[in-house]
């Protein structure tokens, strides 16, 4: 316990990089993911192709080895970046493609009906889908869209093993130089991440139950 | 929903239009893939010299054991998985309170961690208890202790998603709980949530990459060693290798998950969706 109360500080500098890393992958990985889908569901077969081709890709690939690409294999193209920033960059390309079948999935949840309603009464497709859909599709996908950031949080642990010293890291560094009291210091820093996790978790259900009546 | 809806078949100027598009969106991306291209071309990442380090007997062994390394953890922790997320998916179904509660609070207890932490957890607390395990066993109980939880819930959602009536039909013909779900229920549920089941082995698989972080010789610890041994401009090719090779069985398991979903939708009519956040993480 006192290895916890002695180190509050890293406890509460790993927390915060672990909430700015998270924040910011969430922000830029949820505009790419909804314009990916987007493209996905657009009349022009090359943008299809390539949002799918990019998903595809991305949800087949371990998150460990996005972070490899970001981490090695940029610095060899000359292009240098603070570990946080790689970390940013991995995280945010690698949660874009769930962010992107997480909105998709909530456009194929609204009826055909209103498709159908909206262009009979003569909306375009973008009019349709701005209009009629999407303010539907968000409200479906909001529980799944939480349940990625969850994911997203849980997933910013790996910036640990590439040089960012968030709550993983902290736990790590405290762990070795606490021989006596690892179970202590780690549980902290699990619970830290449960402080993340169940409130979230627990507004997914929430959001879904309220949804779930609105039907 | 089709998303054919949200569009008429293109008439004339439609097909103009959308042709302007593709021949825009095809510009743009070759634009992108251009300057990609020659970023790397102008530090050296093209040169024949450095892709023929794949060619090298040596350098294909490292990884060669690498990938058996690789499928042996997410094999094994795949089994392990599933015998533990059947016996959750049991208790918390149970209509014994304290049994069911406990193991709920366990599910989401390791649903909501990181399950790097996990993994470092095992690796550098158990040694202080005085248990020593290998670095395979300490990824394969990481993994399970993460997996079994989702694979639990997997289970439960198809258990639940059953018709009352199996459940009531069960117990009229004298079965007790425990036959009633594995003689009737579990069967009939595991055809509706194979698909899930293998696009969970999926995200395992993915996820046994963190290995590396404890010094488990899979894919990507092999790539490192190498890379570090050859050099830091070798990292492009055998980074690129090594996702091609994690890009190829897993595009294989997901393509078998949904020709799964496709057909048991054919025949049962539904399935039990995999989320994708437990895809993501």
């Amino acid at each position: 316990m006192d290895a916890i109360l002695d180190n509050l500080d890293a406890y509460r500098q790993g927390f915060v990089t672990t909430l700015a890393l998270t924040v910011v992958s969430t922000v830029l990985a949820l505009a790419i993911g909804t314009l990916l889908a987007a493209m996905r569901v657009s009349p022009v077969p090359i943008l299809r192709a390539a949002g799918a081709t990019y998903v595809e890709v991305v949800r087949n690939t371990p998150l460990t080895v996005v972070f490899f690409f970001a981490v090695f294999v940029l610095p060899q193209l000359d292009i240098r970046l603070p570990f946080f920033q790689f970390a940013v960059i991995a995280v945010t390309v690698y949660h874009a493609a769930f962010f992107c079948e997480a909105v998709r999935s909530g456009v194929n949840s609204v009826g055909v009906g209103q498709a159908e309603a909206a262009r009979s009464i003569g909306l375009t497709f973008t009019q349709s889908l701005r209009l009629v859909v999407l303010p539907q599709a968000f409200r479906t996908v909001i529980p799944p869209l939480i349940n990625v950031v969850i994911a997203l949080t849980k997933n910013t642990s790996i910036a640990a093993a590439f040089g960012v010293v968030e709550l993983t890291a902290v736990g790590i560094r405290l762990a070795n130089a606490n021989g006596d009291a690892v179970i202590a210091i780690l549980v902290g820093i699990a619970l830290c991440y449960l402080a993340l996790t169940l409130p979230s978790g627990w507004l997914a259900g929430q959001v879904e139950r309220r949804v779930a009546i609105a039907r | 929903m089709t998303e054919a809806v949200l569009y008429d078949a293109a008439g004339p100027r439609g097909r103009r239009r959308i042709l302007i598009g593709s021949v825009a969106g095809l510009l743009l991306l070759a634009v992108v893939i251009g300057a990609a291209v020659a970023r790397l071309a102008a530090n050296g990442g093209l040169e024949a010299e450095l892709w023929r380090v794949l060619t090298r007997g040596d350098v294909q062994r490292l990884l060669a054991r690498a990938l058996v390394a690789t499928l042996r953890a997410a094999v094994v922790a795949m089994v392990l998985s599933m015998a533990v997320g059947a016996v959750l998916a049991v208790g918390r179904l149970s209509r014994r309170r304290w049994l069911a509660r406990p193991v709920g609070a366990w599910v989401e207890l390791f649903r909501g961690l990181p399950l790097l932490l996990l993994i470092f957890f095992l690796f550098l607390a158990l040694p202080t208890v005085g248990v020593t395990i290998s670095t395979f066993w300490t990824l394969v109980a990481g993994l399970t202790l993460y997996n079994s939880a989702v694979i639990g819930e997997i289970f439960r959602a198809g258990i639940l998603s059953l018709p009352k009536g199996q459940t009531e039909a069960a117990y009229a013909i004298g079965l007790r709980r425990g036959q009633a779900l594995r003689m009737i229920l579990l069967p009939q549920a595991v055809r509706l949530m194979l698909p899930a089941l293998v696009s969970q082995a999926v995200t395992l698989l993915k996820d046994t990459s963190l290995g590396f972080v404890i010094g488990y010789s899979e894919l990507l610890r092999n790539g490192r060693t190498a890379v570090e041994f050859l050099g830091g401009k070798y990292s492009i090719p055998i980074y690129t290798a090594i996702a091609v090779v994690y890009i190829a069985v897993n595009a294989s398991l997901s393509f078998t998950a949904r020709w799964l979903d496709r057909r048991t939708r054919r025949q049962l009519g539904r399935t039990v969706q995999p989320s994708v956040a437990d895809e993501a993480a």
